[in-house]
């Protein structure tokens, strides 16, 4: 009975692929009509979005991130912050085995290209974060964001990320679009020493100097903020940075 | 003495070495092997061995007496002809930490008996090579004795290396001495007691190595010897394609035979049966393409194997290549022919359900039937890797992905997303036992526990 059973599901699944194929050697066809009809010298097409499926299938279609902690946003992200990142993961400056995996034989020029399709992509920012997060500590956020801290010699991230928090090239990240627990999570790996910019690297300088109180305060107000009007990143820093940092040369 | 068997040595350098190509820890079948091999010899065997060490220590005075006594060569040619041998030897997959400078060595090898790290071979005359002679680089090649008299632990693949000629030990030694040097000390192994006790070694040696170059057969053609010689020599394949056993031992009919890669879990194909990943049914040219380019139309490389083709096979010529293939398809079928019959019998219910896993996240790559797009989406039907005996490597894929490396021939590879967030054990397994038993595939289906232990597996 058993036996029957797996053998009418088995042709059933064969007819049904048959026809699939079918379905799709018609839609080949076609498809393959309309291109010569077009343009019959059309080259291969680069096919980016099919060779980063490995990369999309986490950090979604455009690099618009998941609503999750993990798989951050990485659309329009200055390409060579990007790129520095991919290989921080490839070569150890930062860790997460699932992704040091994936590249670990993919050679810097490639990782380029993909740090520039990603860069190119500007996909809708995801709704802000709307948990309930006392005033005070928003408040108190917003005012390190935007003024630092200089009894404590601690810049303001707009003095580098840019007023409008969406980075500067060629090396400097937004901060927008990201989760609250995300970016606080990136601030404990810098201050733990766990996750390595290239020399000087100022993103660990600064995470030294900053409390818990500091990180759940400045994420939470960065988190809330709304989409960019202007979500790219600026052409280049507005002026001298008020550290050294080895991804933003001088 | 015909070698007990020189791959129980390949075994033994296959846990401790394959590990070192991708930094990953060794666990209890290092600890194994290393009881095997010291535990192995009777006491006859014993004073042999102490006979050579007393021989090797002999032998080594002189040697390091030549340390410097001679210049490498520094003709470009030559220097340029090392540059490629140590491709083909993989030389810096082992000797250039990550983030570290090239030949500057330090790569950590984490044992059960404590970290071996691999040394400094730059030409610094402190605390590289760049004191040595040719001589005493050849000396080392051949007997895996370094100038100093030391024995150095197998995960050096002095089994194989011992294969190459003094020419090419000394184009390579050229080419090490014209690279930047490192200044940096070596780190200490840090072993425990006994295992820092490199006289110990000696009764392992005495076992499983056999010193000697490669010795050409006259029944075979030109392109076969090379190809042998490269494969057997300085590309020690046998360090992972060899079967050993629950001691790290194996017999002479195991070499090729593949196996499992202790600790990082991939399994290495046989090259010896067809049924389990042997070659009798491929082109040389789809060889050719799978060890050059990484991709070829009966798969692409993955796991440790990709690593091989990026830092080494990549850069082979294509005659070197063909030369290979050329022996590799010479190697015998033990267990004539592929799989044949009818596909296991699976669970109707774990079918269905691998079915639509596959239709929904697989078939618009692989196809509907598993025919793939060739060269860039590897068919999954009749596709040996998928048929193997072991399950792991086809899970590894589904739960983790891959790039297959990017190679000269094949710079912008095309990626397979890892499943391993989004599949549940139960949906992992029940795709697995789909694609192997679908489409007439002969593997056997795998279980939500084979799915979970993988999960665990060392990535990078």
């Amino acid at each position: 009975m058993r036996i029957n059973a797996f053998s009418l599901t088995r042709l059933g699944v064969q007819r049904r692929t048959i026809g699939s194929s079918l379905l799709l050697v018609i839609c080949a066809a076609w498809a393959c009509a309309t291109l010569a009809a077009t343009d019959a010298a059309a080259p291969m097409p680069l096919a980016m979005d099919e060779r980063v499926r490995a990369c999309t299938s986490c950090h979604g279609a455009q690099g618009q991130g998941r609503d999750n902690d993990y798989f951050p946003r990485i659309a329009g992200k200055p390409a060579d912050y990007l790129f520095n990142q991919l290989i921080a993961f490839r070569d150890g400056g930062r860790t997460y085995p699932p992704m040091g995996y994936l590249i670990a034989f993919l050679p810097d020029d490639y990782l380029h290209k993909i740090s520039q399709y990603f860069a190119d992509q500007q996909p809708p920012y995801p709704n802000s974060d709307t948990g309930n997060v006392p005033p005070a500590v928003l408040a108190y956020g917003e005012r390190l964001v935007t003024h630092g801290d200089p009894a404590r010699k601690l810049p303001a991230c707009a003095a580098c990320h840019g007023a409008r928090l969406t980075g500067a090239q060629p090396g400097i990240p937004g901060l927008l679009g990201l989760h609250a627990s995300y970016i606080a999570g990136q601030m404990g790996t810098w201050r733990s020493g766990t996750r390595h910019a290239v020399a000087p690297d100022c993103m660990h300088a600064i995470a030294v100097k900053l409390t818990d109180k500091d990180i759940t305060a400045v994420s939470s107000w960065l988190a809330r903020q709304p989409r960019p009007d202007d979500p790219r990143p600026a052409a280049s820093s507005a002026g001298p940075l008020p550290l050294a940092c080895g991804s933003q040369p001088q | 003495m015909k070698p007990i068997s020189s791959t129980i040595l390949s075994g033994f350098a296959r846990v401790f070495g394959n590990a070192t190509a991708s930094c990953t820890r060794l666990r209890a079948l290092a600890l194994l092997a290393v009881i095997a091999a010291l535990a192995a010899p009777d006491t006859r065997l014993m004073g042999v061995a102490f006979a050579a060490s007393d021989a090797a220590s002999a032998n080594a005075a002189p040697a390091a007496a030549a340390t410097g006594a001679s210049a490498s060569d520094t003709r470009p040619d030559i220097v340029k002809r090392g540059e490629y041998l140590a491709r083909a030897g993989d030389c810096i997959a082992c000797h250039t930490a990550p983030r570290g400078k090239m030949f500057g060595g330090g790569l950590a090898m984490e044992t059960p008996f404590g970290t071996l790290y691999s040394p400094n071979i730059s030409p610094d005359a402190q605390y590289g090579i760049g004191a040595w002679s040719p001589d005493a680089f050849f000396h080392m090649m051949r007997t895996g004795i370094t100038p100093d008299g030391k024995l150095l632990y197998p995960a050096m693949p002095i089994a194989q290396y011992t294969k190459v000629t003094r020419e090419d030990s000394d184009a390579i030694f050229a080419y090490l001495q014209s690279v930047p040097p490192v200044r940096e000390a070596s780190r200490p192994h840090t072993l425990k007691f006994p295992f820092n006790q490199r006289k110990l070694l000696l009764g392992w040696r005495t076992l499983y190595f056999r010193e000697g170059e490669y010795k050409p057969d006259p029944t075979r053609s030109v392109e076969w010897n090379r190809g042998a010689y490269l494969v057997e020599g300085l590309g020690h394949c046998t360090l992972c394609h060899t079967k050993i056993n629950l001691l790290g031992g194996s017999s002479q009919r195991d070499q090729f035979a593949g196996g499992l890669i202790p600790v990082q879990n991939w399994y290495a194909p046989s090259l010896t049966s067809d049924k389990d990943g042997g070659l009798g049914d491929w082109s040389v040219k789809d060889i050719v393409d799978l060890l050059q380019a990484g991709i070829s139309d009966r798969g692409a490389v993955y796991g440790p194997m990709a690593e091989v083709t990026y830092h080494s096979l990549q850069y082979m010529s294509d005659d070197d290549i063909k030369a290979m293939a050329a022996y590799l398809k010479t190697l015998p079928d033990n267990d004539r022919g592929r799989k044949s019959g009818p596909s296991a019998r699976t669970n109707t219910k774990v079918f269905e359900l691998g079915n639509r896993i596959y239709l929904d996240k697989c078939a618009l790559c692989h196809g509907q039937n598993g025919e793939g797009h060739v060269q860039h989406y590897p068919p999954l039907a009749s596709n040996q890797s998928i048929e193997m005996n072991s399950a792991v490597n086809p899970i590894r894929i589904v739960l983790n992905g891959g790039f297959p490396p990017g190679t000269q021939r094949n710079p912008e590879p095309y990626g397979m997303p890892p499943f391993g967030q989004e599949l549940s054990d139960t949906d992992a397994a029940a795709v697995v036992t789909y694609i192997r038993t679908a489409w007439g595939n002969h593997g056997a289906p795998v279980t939500e526990r084979e799915v979970n232990e993988l999960r665990k597996a060392p990535l990078h």
